[in-house]
């Protein structure tokens, strides 16, 4: 098994579309970070419209934890569909080339076989979000420094202390990595269908964009299934970054506003991955490979 | 002989009526109350022995749209008017023209009309009730009226109407550093307007938990206790940035 995964990491890394993601990234991140250190405290302004003529801001709010949490807000919306590009390209890329009915002819169970590249699809996954921390958290901590973090919701304005953030950065990167291998499943479930890449690639994205504008709409027809599309879990990450309050409705560092949600949006994401990936073992065990 | 004994009686009570008379007005003249503008003077004096101050303590936010834990802070205070509000490892939303306003800058200027509106009592406290009229007619301050503690010569109580951001109130305890006419705690009350972002610029993770209904016109509270201050000991510009 190792081994199967070894190569199929090979492959993937050997490909030059595989660094387009990062390429995408670096950029994003970098652009994100050069926006707010220009012009960050109208981006600031922005989101505090409501109560800058109120209220007095002390402290350092643009720091290197808020433009972590700018960065994360726009690219997990958009990762996923960098992910799909290689996902969706794991088996109907071997279809595509014609190596895929070689490659199951080799003394190796179908079931191994997908799984390895599952696996290895999951840890680009993974790189990949080890790659925004880098860029996005260690990097804006450096140039921005840290602080405390505001929390701007649709009704509330969380803030939490410098000295309680950094942990829920490691808990948030960790759902988040559990959210790509969602998406990554959702590719290579589709990928099994396809004889080419470009039909799985382009049939994950839509179902990312048009879940994630149905959860977004704020139609009280939508807001009613919205808990059936995964898209909505795929944001859990922020439930980390609430807290609970106490009876005169003070904030309590170092706590979870609603810990089991956040675990149950967690698990619906992880039965989405055991769903995908399984349907396409399972399916692909059946098929018959032409090609 | 006894005509001159009763004209040296008659001198004798009538000295010492005079005596008895002029000490008794000396008295009444003592026991005279202050008009408003003496007794702020003599607020002021007290409070213009501290040149500057480094105060420890904790600040308490009760706003119904911010969720913030309770902070660990310091104030920085120098004469005649620089006074910040540092918060340790973390950032905070404080009502403008309210934390900020100190005890000492509320008699910083004398371009001021004071008017006696009479007596109250703040708790087991006798206060003056004095209003302060700003002569300016840039000033955004509208009205401040003052609960002034004449025997202690502390201000308890000052509300701030302000032609911008509303009416804030600010209630002081004192206790240890009351010599110095610094209090232990401040209690800030202010005006707070609606909250709200469009949920597609936040994103929202949806929990399923409900949304809370928040009172609408509820009041904004600050609550800064102290613990402790350095008077007197110099404060850097660095410090008040």
């Amino acid at each position: 098994m190792w081994s199967l995964l070894k190569i199929e990491l090979f492959k993937v890394f050997k490909r030059p579309r595989t660094y387009i993601a990062f390429i995408a990234v670096w950029a994003i991140v970098s652009l994100i970070q050069l926006a707010i250190y220009v012009d960050g405290p109208k981006y600031m302004d922005f989101v505090l419209r409501d109560v800058k003529d109120s209220f007095d801001v002390i402290g350092n709010p643009l720091n290197g934890y808020f433009v972590c949490f700018v960065i994360l807000q726009t690219l997990l919306i958009h990762v996923p569909l960098l992910v799909a590009l290689v996902s969706a390209d794991m088996i109907a890329g071997e279809a595509n080339m014609g190596t895929l009915r070689l490659l199951i002819s080799k003394p190796v169970s179908r079931t191994k076989l997908l799984m390895s590249k599952f696996l290895a699809s999951a840890i680009y996954a993974i790189i990949l979000l080890i790659w925004i921390a880098i860029l996005g958290l260690f990097l804006s901590m450096a140039i921005f420094g840290t602080d405390g973090l505001m929390n701007a919701k649709s009704y509330e304005i969380i803030i939490l202390n410098g000295n309680d953030i950094f942990w829920r950065y490691l808990c948030a990167f960790g759902f988040a990595a559990l959210a790509l291998i969602t998406v990554s499943s959702l590719g290579f479930f589709f990928s099994i269908f396809a004889e080419n890449s470009l039909g799985p690639i382009v049939a994950t994205m839509s179902v990312i964009i048009v879940f994630t504008i149905l959860t977004t709409l704020d139609i009280p027809l939508f807001q009613n299934v919205k808990d059936f599309f995964f898209t909505s879990h795929m944001i859990g990450w922020k439930g980390f970054f609430e807290m609970k309050v106490d009876a005169d409705g003070y904030a309590i560092p170092g706590t979870i506003r609603n810990l089991p949600a956040v675990l149950r949006s967690a698990g619906i994401l992880l039965l989405h991955i055991i769903v995908f990936t399984g349907s396409a073992i399972y399916i692909f065990n059946r098929k018959d490979v032409l090609s | 002989m006894t005509l001159l004994h009763k004209k040296r009686n008659q001198l004798k009570i009538v000295s010492v009526m005079l005596v008895l008379t002029s000490f008794f007005l000396l008295l009444t003249s003592f026991r005279k109350e202050l008009t408003a503008d003496e007794l702020l003077k003599k607020v002021k004096a007290k409070m213009d022995k501290v040149n500057d101050y480094v105060a420890t303590g904790k600040m308490k936010t009760d706003v119904v749209f911010i969720k913030a834990p309770i902070a660990n802070i310091k104030s920085y205070y120098k004469k005649p008017n620089r006074f910040a509000i540092k918060r340790d490892g973390g950032v905070s939303l404080l009502p403008k023209g309210g934390v900020s306003v100190n005890v000492s800058s509320l008699l910083l200027t004398e371009d001021y009309t004071a008017i006696d509106a009479g007596k109250t009592t703040l708790g087991t406290t006798a206060v003056r009730i004095i209003k302060l009229l700003p002569l300016s007619e840039k000033s955004d301050v509208v009205l401040t009226t003052m609960y002034v503690d004449e025997a202690n010569l502390l201000i308890r109580k000052a509300s701030t109407t302000t032609k911008e951001n509303g009416t804030f109130d600010m209630e002081m305890q004192f206790g240890k550093y009351a010599e110095w006419g610094l209090p232990d705690k401040v209690l800030f009350s202010f005006n707070t307007k609606d909250y709200k972002l469009p949920k597609g610029i936040t994103l929202e993770y949806d929990d399923g938990s409900k949304k809370p209904e928040l009172p609408k016109n509820k009041k904004g509270k600050v609550e800064i206790t102290y613990s402790s201050y350095v008077i007197n000991k110099g404060v850097s510009d660095a410090m008040l940035k």
